[in-house]
Order: structure tokens, then C-alpha cells, then sequence
């Protein structure tokens, strides 16, 4: 008799963590889909469908210890008493040695990370670091300045705009199924969009305005609306009155922006700048100008963020329908939040090394600052770090430069990589512990805050047929040998019924489709009840109090981006509809759709520089070194200064086939890039690089 | 009566799951595809961004050129006007495949049979969509039935 069902689980495919139904058939998944009893209706990306192929794929299947040098793949293979007993024993001797806080944790942030965050205090130590530098914490860090609010604290209530901005946001090929399809019904109810990008993406081709302005002049165009909706009189009064201070400040500081300058400045015609800012008006304040997600681009990308959301709130689009919207929470909607599993142990009195704290008094410890972490490796650090848990994080593919990365790491008495997949610094590490594949493994509960705040819980729809581990198997075995006695938890269940403790949520509530609403329908607040967690109360249009914090001028003049030298272009790097990021090349269903990346470039510099579309070209950085070659695609969607790949490609370890040396890596482009961030927001400025392009000869 | 697929052009952002959906629940071994996902652009007109997209299954022509190729019975209709093989009778042969103008039956070398899209006439016995309408993204994706 064939065993069939069907599973409620969550996608892990990228972050986004759709719902999902598994097929299974003899204890295979046949196909997933997205849930039938959510707002997804069965829709799952490309990327979601192939995860299938993950159970069959090349990655690690049991612990491994290297035995050769770092990063020469030679590993023996261990059991998980084992390899735990070696980490737990190699980081008790490094914490004895160095301190307590000589132990640095990284992962990619989300809803899962309690228990990791529970682990760090019970062995005591602050340095826990999220992707963020590489990722999304300048916008988190405006949104902070501008609103007080965060960018979990922070919804953007698509369903009901009238006029949407993306900026530094490929909505559409950065692809959260959910978003995309909200965004898509707005569009047919007619919200209007406008896209500002370098490039003609999906996303571009969508909107009812495309602008295309110069590579890094994005905050001249931001300053330009904002002038021209002042001295237009185009925004909401009575909202800048009520709930804005700084607004006097803000006039004066504009005054020299008109929308002609930053037409002068961008590429992007006057008439352009004035019809956006006078539409948006037209849409207030149902208007949402989208302050970006990755936003670790350029010398001023906070300043792009900032302005977007000192753009919106001039149009009143903050805490009403159509705009920002702050997130409801269990707390907030009146019901018991979730237990926390750091409870367990108290924080230890923080001693960070990336320096917030510190040096760095305005940053999110919860971001955190992973460059400097990587810095403070290197000895003679203030705070040393010897240990470092890369947790399903990948630093040496996803920020510059790994080259000077590996020389960091070079120096630790510990490196220990947890991973579903194969990737640069899982071949580089000294331990590897095998995550199970999201279709093996349950997950903690997780709280999401939002519109309509849930619970929401990742069941397995699979059972394991290899030596991987779920998560809370890892870190409580981890727990157990370091004698966090309290951690050890010797099932899943035993951890969830931790957390629902006095919710009056039981497990049955998530059988239908693996969440638990907290309330019925969205929560919009009150007008009268919006607060801002800034120093003021206020919305803040000169971000005053960030400048206190940061001890910099928060209205800041502009400055033009430097244009490219002879022959060289700006490197620019973004994502596709069928790949997340780095761990989805080795995926045959996927690499069929796009198996490597391609070099956009403008026909005046393909003509200057002898190329057409198709043939081969290797990038170079600024130190002379090639990132591998990949072939040229000409178009006119791209400005001229640049060149556009897609992020991920150009893998350097050999243990995935599909993926090894197909394409070439933007990273190792971004020579010396870790010496670089955002003064006032933190982000990596990982797009003020410029590249060359070598034909490769032999084709 | 027969079954149309439409492709909702606003909504279609050329992400390729309804090509990936079908290879998935349909099985489908590597470099064949059954549906086939047309995308031109996107490429910038004036001031415009130009992107056309149209999801390609098997039309299932009233006149199929298939049927009438297929040296053996493998090539069937249905009541309802979807074109089906019926695997244990095919032979390889490709007669389908050179018939049609589309290019839609592919070649299973593994199998040695041919393979065509027969919009997943499985889950619309069981009263479902086809894996590439269910799994689209955008809900870009219908199937209409005409009764004629």
C-alpha cells in the first residue's frame, strides 16, 4: 500500500518563508505548491518548486572535520556526539583563553533566531551579528531616524496605495510571493507605480514611470522631490503640523535642490522630478515611496532611505492606509506574546567588537556590525573574537572582498559552519554541522508581527533519510555538552510547549495551515494613538535626534558620485526571479532556468569596447584580479556607467557541480570593501566600485 | 468544447514557476520542458519599459496535427478536447513532434517516449487547475472552458 499525503509546511527557500503543501509519496515529495487555505491560493516561485531537488542534491549529509588545511575540502567524517563534544570542548578552551565574549555568532536574522539568541547568552557572550551590513541595515537605521521605527516595526500597507515608489526595491525579481501579489492587485486597481532603478528590471517594466538617473545620484533626485513638494506646496499640512518636527530645518536645508539641479545631477528631466512629485501629491497620502530593502549601496544610501521616508511623511503617508503602517505585534493586539527561550539565561553585560556600543552609539546591536567583527579577529583587537558560528550564513559570498575575508577568519582558534548547503565558508570552515533540509526539519514557533500579527510554525513534511539535524537538535546538543542544562531540550515539542506557556494557544490551533492568527483582520491604529520611538515623539524631517545619537549632521549636503574611469564601469548587483542569492546555482531545476550570470552593458561602451552580446568577458577589480568570466548582454536598459550581474554566481569551491566557476562573483569585485560603511547607517558601500571588462579570447 | 490558457500580461512577471511547477508535478526530466514560458524583454521603448510574456502549454487544437501523425493509438482525444498520450502505446517514433507547429511533444529519452502537456488532465479529472495555474505566482494564469 503506497503511502501518500499531503503537508503543511514553510518554504526555505529564501526568507521570505511563503506556506506551503508537500506531496509526498512513499516518503518523497512529489511537488510543493503554496497553501490553498492562504492568501497565496497555491502560488509558490519557481525557486519554491524546485526545492524538491534539495533532498537529492549535493551537500553535507554528516558532521565533517577537516583534516587538511582550511578550505582544502579534505574532511573526515564524525558523529554528532563527536563533532558537538569537539565544538563544545574547542570553544570552553578559546573562552577560557580569550574571554567569554571571544565567541561570535552570525546568521541572517528572522523569525527563528530565540533560540540561537539563548544559546549566546547562556555561554555568555554579546557578539551576535546579523547579514545586516550586507544587506538592510541603513534603511533600518533611517527608518529609526526618521520614524523611530524599525524596519520589523515598519509594514507598508500595499494593498491600498494609490501611488507606490520603488527605489532600491526590484519587488518583482527579489520576489516575496505574498508582497508581489498584493503589489499586483494594487496595480490593477490602478495604484499607480513609478520605479527608480539603473536598469530596465521586471519590476521596471511594470511601472507607469520608469527613471533611469546616473548610478549613485539617487539622493539628489530624493532631494529634488522633497524641494519641489515645498515650494509647490504639495504637502499634507496638517500631518507635517500635528506629528513633524524639523520641518522649518528641512525647508532651508532644500532650498538649494530644485527639481532642475537634480535634473542636472541625475540624467532625469526636470519635467520628470516635478510630474512625480506633483502625482504623488495627487495620490496623498496613500502613498508609499519605498525606502528600499538591500540598501548597502553607496557612501549615501541611508541618506537615500531617509529622504524616501521624509518623502512620504511630507505626504501624510505614515500610519494610514496606503502608506507605513507600524506593525502590530501579540503584545499589541492585547494577546500573550510567545515565551521567550532567552529568558532561559540573562544577557551578559555587553562587551561588543564590533564596537556598538561603543564607538558606535546610534547602530542595532541586533543588526550588529560584521565587518568590524571580522576586524576584531585580527590581533590586538580591544574584544577579541577566536570562535565565530557562521549560522546558515554565508560572509565570504555575501560581502566584499573574501579574499582579505579568509584572511580574518585565518586568524581563529574555531570556525564552525551550520548549513543545509555546500558554500564558500562551509568549505572553509573547521567543523561542519548538517542542517536538515527544510523538508525534514520543524522549526521553534515563531511570532510575525505585521497588519494582522500570527504565529506561525514550520512542521516537517518529510523524514530525514540522512545525518542532519533540525536546529533545535543542534543547539541543544550543543547546550548539553557545554551544560546549559536548561536549553537541552530533548524534543521539539517540549520546546514548543515552552513557548506557548500561557498563550492559550495549543499546537492543534496550527493544523489547518501552519499559523495562528492573533486577530481578526488587519489593525490600523488610531490617528490618535500613532507613536514614534524617536528622541522627540515626533516624526522627525531633519532626523535631529539620529544626528545627536551618531555625532553627525543629519541633513546632509550632497555630494556627486564619482564617475567611472576610462574604460572601467560601476559594478551593480541584484537578484533574479530563480535564484536566492548564492544556494540555488547547484539546483538543477533552477540552473536549467539560468545557469550562469551575464554582464549588462550599454551598446555605446559595448561599441567602444569591441563587444557584442554573447561573447565572453572576464571582470576585473580594482587590484587587477579577475572574478570570472561570463558572457555580455547588450542593452539599452542599463546606464552607461554601469555594469549589471546577477548576484551569486561565480562560486570558487568545487563541491557543487552546476555551480562551480559558472559565471563570475560581484564580491570578489569589491576590492578593500570592508574598509567602507555608511557613516550614519552602518551599510557596506558595496556599489563604489568600479570594474574592468577582458575579452576572453578563446571562446 | 475545449480549454484555453490565458496569461494575464499585467500580472505576469516572467518568474518562471508555471515552467517549474510543471516539471515538478508532471516529473519532467532535464532540458525537456511541456510548457514553455515566451518572454520578450525587458527592453526600454522611449521612456517605457516594453516586457510581453505568454505561458505556452499544449493548445490542443481542434485539428491536431498530431493526432492524425501518430503512427500507433498513443496520441488520444478526450471528450473534453485535451490531447493526451497514451504512454504504452507510443513508440518514440516523433511523428507528433515534426507535425506540430509548436514544437510542443518532447522526446523522454530515459523513458523513450514522447511527452506532451495534457494540462494536467489528472487534476482536472480530480477537479483541480493545472500545476502551472494552481502554483502562478501572480495568479497571472487561467484556464477557460468553452463549450461549443
Amino acid at each position: 500500500m503506497v503511502n501518500a499525503y499531503t503537508a503543511n509546511s514553510i518554504c526555505g527557500m529564501c526568507t521570505a518563508r511563503c506556506p506551503i503543501q508537500v506531496h509526498v509519496h512513499d516518503g518523497k515529495a512529489q511537488w510543493i505548491h503554496g497553501h490553498m487555505e492562504t492568501s497565496l491560493k497555491g502560488a509558490l516561485c519557481a525557486k519554491g518548486a524546485a526545492g524538491i531537488a534539495l533532498e537529492e542534491g549535493e551537500r553535507p549529509r554528516t558532521p565533517l572535520l577537516r583534516v587538511g588545511p582550511r578550505g582544502s575540502g579534505q574532511w573526515r567524517e564524525a558523529t554528532w556526539e563527536e563533532a558537538l563534544g569537539h565544538v563544545a570542548s574547542e570553544l570552553q578552551k578559546s573562552q577560557a583563553l580569550h574571554g567569554q565574549q571571544s565567541v561570535l555568532w552570525s546568521d541572517r536574522n528572522g523569525p527563528f533566531t530565540d533560540l540561537y539568541r539563548a544559546f549566546m547568552r547562556g555561554i555568555g557572550s554579546s557578539n551576535i551579528c546579523s547579514h545586516s551590513v550586507s544587506c538592510d541595515i541603513n534603511v533600518h537605521h533611517a527608518g529609526q531616524a526618521v520614524l523611530g521605527w524599525g524596519r520589523e516595526a515598519t509594514v507598508f500597507d500595499f494593498a491600498n496605495c494609490k501611488h507606490l515608489v520603488l527605489q532600491s526595491r526590484n519587488l518583482f525579481e527579489a520576489l516575496a510571493v505574498s508582497e508581489a501579489r498584493t503589489v499586483g492587485k494594487a496595480l490593477q486597481q490602478g495604484c499607480q507605480l513609478t520605479v527608480i532603478d539603473i536598469r530596465t528590471s521586471i519590476t521596471s517594466a511594470k511601472a507607469n514611470t520608469f527613471l533611469c538617473p546616473r548610478p549613485g545620484t539617487d539622493y539628489a533626485l530624493n532631494l529634488g522631490v522633497i524641494h519641489t513638494l515645498i515650494t509647490e506646496g504639495l504637502f499634507q499640512k496638517d500631518f507635517v503640523a500635528q506629528y513633524c518636527t524639523g520641518f522649518e530645518e528641512l525647508a532651508t536645508f532644500v532650498q538649494p535642490y530644485s527639481a532642475a539641479w537634480a535634473a542636472a545631477e541625475t540624467g532625469v528631466s526636470e519635467q520628470a522630478i516635478l510630474a512625480l512629485a506633483r502625482s504623488l501629491a495627487k495620490a496623498a497620502p496613500h502613498v508609499i515611496w519605498h525606502p528600499g530593502w538591500m540598501t548597502s549601496r553607496y557612501g549615501d544610501s541611508f541618506l537615500v532611505s531617509q529622504s524616501a521616508f521624509i518623502i512620504t511623511a511630507l505626504l501624510g503617508g505614515i500610519g494610514v492606509k496606503g502608506g507605513f503602517v507600524p506593525a502590530s505585534s501579540a503584545k499589541s493586539v492585547g494577546k500573550v506574546p510567545l515565551q521567550r527561550l532567552s529568558a532561559l539565561y540573562p544577557a551578559p553585560e555587553p562587551q561588543r567588537a564590533d564596537g556598538i556600543g561603543t564607538e558606535y552609539l546610534a547602530f542595532d546591536p541586533d543588526k550588529g556590525l560584521l565587518h568590524k567583527m571580522l576586524e576584531a579577529m585580527k590581533p590586538g583587537a580591544r574584544v577579541p573574537i577566536k570562535s565565530y558560528i557562521a549560522w546558515r550564513h554565508d560572509p565570504i559570498q555575501s560581502m566584499p572582498d573574501p579574499a582579505a575575508i579568509k584572511a580574518c577568519l585565518d586568524n581563529l582558534d574555531l570556525l564552525v559552519a551550520v548549513s543545509f548547503s555546500w558554500s564558500e565558508v562551509v568549505h572553509y570552515a573547521d567543523v561542519i554541522l548538517p542542517l536538515s533540509t527544510y523538508l525534514t526539519r520543524e522549526s521553534i514557533i515563531a511570532h510575525k508581527g505585521g497588519l494582522s500579527p500570527q504565529f506561525f510554525v514550520r512542521q516537517k513534511a518529510l523524514e530525514r533519510t540522512d545525518n542532519t539535524r533540525a536546529d533545535w537538535e543542534i543547539v541543544s546538543g550543543l547546550a548539553r555538552h557545554m551544560g546549559l542544562d536548561k536549553l537541552a531540550f530533548s524534543s521539539v515539542e517540549a520546546i514548543w510547549e515552552y513557548q506557548l506557556q500561557g498563550t492559550g494557544v495549543s499546537m492543534a490551533d496550527f493544523a489547518k495551515n501552519g499559523s495562528v492568527s492573533l486577530c481578526e483582520g488587519a489593525v490600523f491604529p488610531a490617528p490618535e494613538s500613532l507613536c514614534f520611538g524617536t528622541p522627540s515623539g515626533k516624526v522627525e524631517l531633519s532626523a535631529a535626534g539620529w544626528g545627536e545619537r551618531t555625532g553627525l549632521p543629519s541633513l546632509v549636503a550632497y555630494q556627486s558620485p564619482q564617475r567611472p574611469p576610462h574604460n572601467a564601469f560601476r559594478i551593480i548587483f541584484g537578484r533574479t526571479a530563480v535564484h536566492t542569492q548564492g544556494h540555488t546555482m547547484n539546483n538543477p531545476l533552477l540552473a536549467e532556468q539560468m545557469p550562469e550570470n551575464l554582464a549588462w552593458i550599454h551598446p555605446t561602451r559595448a561599441e567602444s569596447l569591441g563587444l557584442a552580446s554573447g561573447q565572453r568577458v572576464e571582470v576585473v577589480n580594482a587590484r587587477g584580479e579577475s572574478a570570472g568570466s561570463l558572457p555580455v548582454f547588450v542593452t539599452e536598459g542599463i546606464h552607461p556607467e554601469a555594469v549589471f550581474m546577477v548576484h551569486g554566481f561565480g562560486q570558487k569551491h568545487p563541491k557543487e557541480a552546476l555551480a562551480f566557476n559558472k559565471g563570475a562573483a560581484d564580491n570578489e569585485l569589491l576590492a578593500h570593501g570592508l574598509a567602507h560603511h555608511d557613516p550614519r547607517g552602518g551599510g557596506l558601500t558595496m556599489q563604489e566600485h568600479f570594474v574592468t571588462l577582458r575579452k576572453v579570447e578563446k571562446q | 468544447m475545449g480549454y484555453t490558457m490565458q496569461t494575464n500580461a499585467l500580472l505576469c512577471i516572467s518568474c518562471k514557476a508555471c515552467e517549474v511547477h510543471c516539471k515538478v508535478k508532471n516529473s519532467v526530466p532535464k532540458a525537456l520542458k511541456l510548457g514553455v514560458h515566451l518572454q520578450l524583454g525587458p527592453t526600454l521603448q522611449g521612456e517605457k519599459v516594453s516586457l510581453q510574456n505568454l505561458y505556452m502549454p499544449c493548445l490542443q487544437c481542434k485539428e491536431a496535427p498530431c493526432l492524425s501523425a501518430c503512427p500507433t493509438t498513443a496520441m488520444r482525444r478526450r471528450q473534453d478536447g485535451i490531447v493526451f498520450i497514451e504512454k504504452t502505446q507510443c513508440t518514440g517514433c516523433k511523428a507528433c513532434l515534426v507535425a506540430c507547429p509548436w514544437n510542443v511533444p518532447q522526446f523522454d529519452s530515459d523513458a523513450g517516449v514522447m511527452r506532451k502537456c495534457d494540462l494536467c488532465r489528472d487534476r482536472l479529472d480530480a477537479g483541480k487547475l493545472p500545476a502551472c495555474v494552481t502554483g502562478c505566482t501572480m495568479g497571472a494564469l487561467s484556464l477557460d472552458k468553452a463549450d461549443d
